[in-house]
């Protein structure tokens, strides 16, 4: 009503005063983002080497992906990698943010502490553990100190290359992502714990619902739009992941840690196809669309029963 | 009934020490690879391997010396802090503008503007650096600073905006008005009122932007292979593919990177969790 009434006296100078204020951002917005928006659709749609000319192909770009295995592989990586994340890394901050909601001592400084991980960059991250996880030798001695230590406390038989065996270096990854990632899923739902109303405990409390029954039918409901927050954030975080992948991995990037974006990157950077690589990235990008409107809709749904 | 209340307090220290057994156990798996890093910094390459105790013998300080200058980590950090500042700089006045005028300012499409920014957060765009590298290319942009830059500010200004918004929006208006009857025009308002009284908001843009900007690889990777252009990150990639066997070094760079920001965070950690989570939550 009230913005309304001042639109209508509104005089056209004053609007377009106004209008400079956001002429800014909107020109940044317009140029960094809803430009490279458009373009990825429209080179989608062309073949590429990224100069010379560009051929309208039509929807071949997406044909031909239908049929890289290479690229499904590499979707079912970074799904593997989610799958971990979902799992192991939810649950474990779950579990610390429960703990961190009791009356217990020190609480801040756990705090603070699972918070260290997620502020550090992923560069530095992968390189330190690429250093944990490192399986060479030099002069009889072990690089890695996860080898070293087995070494060291006589279970020589465990040493392994955990990077560099296809069967362990995607759990390998997976793990020192949920590292670098639990602190956030642990922020937000002892935030979202906080706000749930003691009484409700009390109330389960007199109504003789114990330790486990008070978890099931107070705690899990109410957290429940918290908890779909931090799965939908973790499906977009860990199916994107790369640059830990880069730094983790560093000896060159191998098939069986290869996940989208090192694909798109691939493309782009080594088989100079442009178009393929926007078609890879328009086709993530509707994945990860599709996956957080599926668990959005789920979660509405559950909150109705 | 003493005997019952003694029992009752012994069962809850059991049950506290369980869960306080617990939270060490992840505390010094956070913590642990942190402080093997800084304490490999300071040994040499001979001794890393060899000496297993907590802390280093002696202290060998030459490793971030080494960094400083063989590795270019002079060139790199002082890279990442001009790339810092000046994108906070950038996205600090073009978002409080842009903020400013979406909550008190009338304009047509006013509306519509902003929700497209917010649209922008919430849709997942895996692959945009393809066509920004294209356009960067196109204008002449990769390799220089301004180029990145500019990339950056735009990935920080929506949240920015929304931040500050919703700052704005819960900010009574008494002030400006006082302003406006004492002849202040809009951007004086902007200045000397708003942008004041919007401090609380602006520190958490501030330093979420900054941890951003400085822990940010990929379009640092795509438009900047100038040496002397690098910011910290890539630089730390290029080191590592040139020095593959040097960890103390190594070991000195990742420290020389990862502690300003541990340092800032435990100096603003209100701040950080504040503003990362309110990223995440529209993110």
């Amino acid at each position: 009503m009230d913005t309304r009434a001042l639109a209508i006296k509104l005089k056209p100078l004053d609007a377009f005063k106004n209008f400079l204020f956001v002429l800014p951002a909107v020109l940044i917005f317009l140029i960094f983002y809803i430009y490279p928006f458009f373009e990825l659709f429209r080179l989608s749609l062309y073949q590429w080497q990224g100069i010379g000319p560009q051929i309208f192909v039509g929807l071949q770009n997406f044909q031909e992906l239908a049929g890289d295995k290479v690229w499904w592989d590499s979707v079912g990586h970074a799904g593997y990698i989610t799958l971990i994340a979902l799992t192991f890394q939810n649950v474990l901050a779950f579990a610390l943010a429960l703990a961190c909601d009791r009356e217990i001592r020190m609480k801040r400084f756990y705090r603070v502490v699972f918070f260290i991980p997620p502020v550090l960059s992923e560069v530095v991250v992968g390189l330190l553990w690429n250093w944990i996880l490192n399986s060479g030798t030099q002069n009889g001695q072990q690089i890695g100190l996860l080898n070293h230590f087995l070494v060291q406390s006589g279970l020589p038989q465990l040493v392994h290359g955990w990077l560099s065996d296809p069967k362990t270096a995607l759990s390998c990854i997976a793990i020192v992502h949920s590292w670098k990632g639990f602190g956030w899923g642990f922020i937000m739902l002892l935030a979202g714990l906080q706000t749930i109303d003691r009484q409700l405990y009390e109330a389960a409390k007199v109504d003789g619902a114990g330790g486990w029954s008070a978890f099931w039918n107070v705690t899990i409901p109410m957290m429940m739009p918290v908890i779909m927050v931090v799965v939908i954030l973790t499906v977009l975080g860990s199916m994107q992941v790369f640059v830990l992948i880069l730094s983790l991995v560093n000896q060159g990037l191998v098939y069986h840690t290869e996940v989208p974006v090192t694909r798109i990157l691939s493309s782009m950077h080594e088989t100079h196809q442009f178009g393929y690589a926007c078609a890879q990235a328009v086709i993530l990008g509707a994945i990860l669309v599709a996956v957080a409107f599926f668990l959005k809709k789920m979660s509405s749904y559950m909150k109705q029963v | 009934m003493k005997l019952f209340r003694n029992r009752y307090i012994a069962e809850l220290a059991a049950k506290n020490a369980v869960v306080h057994v617990f939270l060490m156990i992840v505390t010094v798996s956070c913590l642990f690879p942190i402080f093997w890093m800084v304490r490999s910094s300071l040994m040499t390459n001979a001794t890393i391997f060899t000496d297993q105790s907590l802390f280093p013998k002696e202290v060998h300080w030459q490793n971030y010396l080494e960094a400083w200058t063989k590795g270019n980590f002079a060139v790199y950090c002082l890279n990442s802090i001009i790339y810092t500042v000046s994108v906070v700089f950038g996205i600090v006045v073009v978002a409080s503008m842009a903020a400013f005028a979406f909550s008190r300012l009338h304009f047509w499409g006013r509306d519509v503007i902003f929700y497209m920014f917010v649209a922008a957060m919430m849709i997942p765009l895996p692959g945009s650096f393809v066509p920004l590298f294209v356009m960067m290319n196109k204008m002449h942009l990769i390799n220089t600073r301004l180029g990145y830059i500019l990339c950056m500010i735009n990935v920080g200004l929506s949240l920015s905006i929304l931040l500050l918004k919703t700052f704005f929006d819960k900010m009574p208006s008494d002030l400006e008005d006082a302003a406006r009857i004492d002849g202040c025009n809009r951007l004086q308002i902007w200045w000397h009122v708003a942008l004041p009284l919007a401090r609380p908001a602006l520190a958490v843009v501030v330093i979420y932007n900054s941890l951003n900007v400085w822990n940010e690889y990929i379009l640092a990777s795509l438009l900047l292979n100038d040496k002397d252009l690098m910011p910290l990150q890539k630089g730390l990639m290029v080191f590592n593919g040139a020095y593959l066997t040097d960890y103390p070094v190594l070991m000195a760079g990742l420290t020389m990177t990862a502690l300003p920001i541990i340092v800032v965070y435990l100096m603003m950690q209100k701040h950080i969790v504040k503003g990362l989570s309110s990223g995440a939550i529209v993110g």
